[in-house]
């Protein structure tokens, strides 16, 4: 294996503790103002979409900082990212025929 | 003969990661990314189900279901903290304190899945919610409920008992630095599904 195949065997740099501690923060910002847009009772379709905003940018927080990904080779994100994206989305081709049952119920 | 060295170090000649992480961390990464599509896709037929479902219930009260869960996402949250710290310690070194930094998160762990299975009495038996019949007629939503927080909780479990065999091991020297990094990945994701699964499943069926 040559040098680059090696694991890391130490926690990258720029990743300290008062780092992890400011995105915990964030992260739970983040969480209130999902709950608060709940206790507003704000329409809900505004609400998915603001939550669905929301929500990714936490996973995007999780996945950069906790997971690591941040200090990883760009190669790596590259390879798993834009085909979960891509699958991700072909999986909503099913929400037409959900409206399209929805006008067929009785 | 030094071309003929430099072909042989690089990253695209074979032998070598082009991602330059261990063979384990990138297996986790894999399996990741294939169980991301696994819970992508119930949320997804959930949402099916919902868009086409004109009566679908919202049943959750913001006092006291959704400050339940809520407390439930906040221990799910520090959990990923604590464990952010044992792969932190572990790095230095530190096996002593990455034992009780993983023992922390494991208690954080375990807390939730106590949380969540109080909620799932209450609503089992207080309001006769379960997966096959609901007092508002749509057996749909015990299904796809219990289904998602089902296989979520059946994940926080697994995950649990897979940081306990880590601890074990790193309190007896045996593992390194990419064993513990490795199980806090697969911890991170359990705590960004909750990250979709809280939002989509119950604070979009709060009761109006």
């Amino acid at each position: 294996m040559s040098e680059h195949g090696h694991a890391a065997a130490h926690a990258p740099e720029g990743a300290t503790t008062k780092l992890f501690l400011m995105v915990w923060i964030g992260l739970l910002i983040l969480t209130l103002v999902e709950v608060f847009l709940a206790y507003m009772q704000t329409p809900l379709t505004i609400m998915l979409i603001i939550l669905i905003g929301l929500s990714t940018a936490k996973a995007a927080m999780i996945i950069a900082y906790f997971m690591h990904m941040k200090y990883e080779k760009v190669s790596l994100a590259m390879i798993l990212f834009p085909l979960t994206v891509f699958c991700i989305l072909a999986m909503f081709i099913v929400v037409p025929d959900a409206i399209r049952s929805l006008a067929l119920r009785p | 003969m030094a071309s003929e060295a430099k072909t042989v170090t690089s990253v695209w000649s074979g032998g070598g990661s082009p991602f330059a992480i261990g063979s384990k961390k990138f297996g986790m990464w894999l399996f990741i990314i294939s169980d991301m599509l696994t819970f992508t896709a119930l949320l997804v037929a959930y949402t099916y189900l919902r868009m086409s479902t004109a009566t679908w219930p919202t049943p959750f009260h913001f006092s006291p279901s959704i400050i339940f869960s809520t407390v439930m996402t906040l221990v799910l949250l520090s959990s990923s903290l604590t464990m952010v710290f044992a792969v932190h310690s572990m790095s230095h070194g530190n096996r002593g304190n990455t034992v009780k930094w993983i023992v922390a998160t494991m208690a954080f762990g375990a807390g939730f899945v106590v949380l969540h299975m109080i909620e799932w009495l209450h609503l089992i038996n207080d309001e006769k919610v379960t997966p096959f019949s609901n007092p508002w007629n749509e057996p749909l939503f015990g299904a796809t409920f219990f289904g998602i927080t089902g296989l979520h909780m059946t994940h926080v479990t697994i995950g649990v008992i897979y940081l306990g065999i880590i601890a074990f091991g790193v309190g007896r020297g045996k593992f390194t630095y990419e064993d513990v990094e490795v199980s806090g990945l697969y911890w991170h994701f359990v705590d960004l599904v909750w990250m979709f699964v809280f939002p989509l499943i119950y604070l979009m069926s709060v009761s109006m």
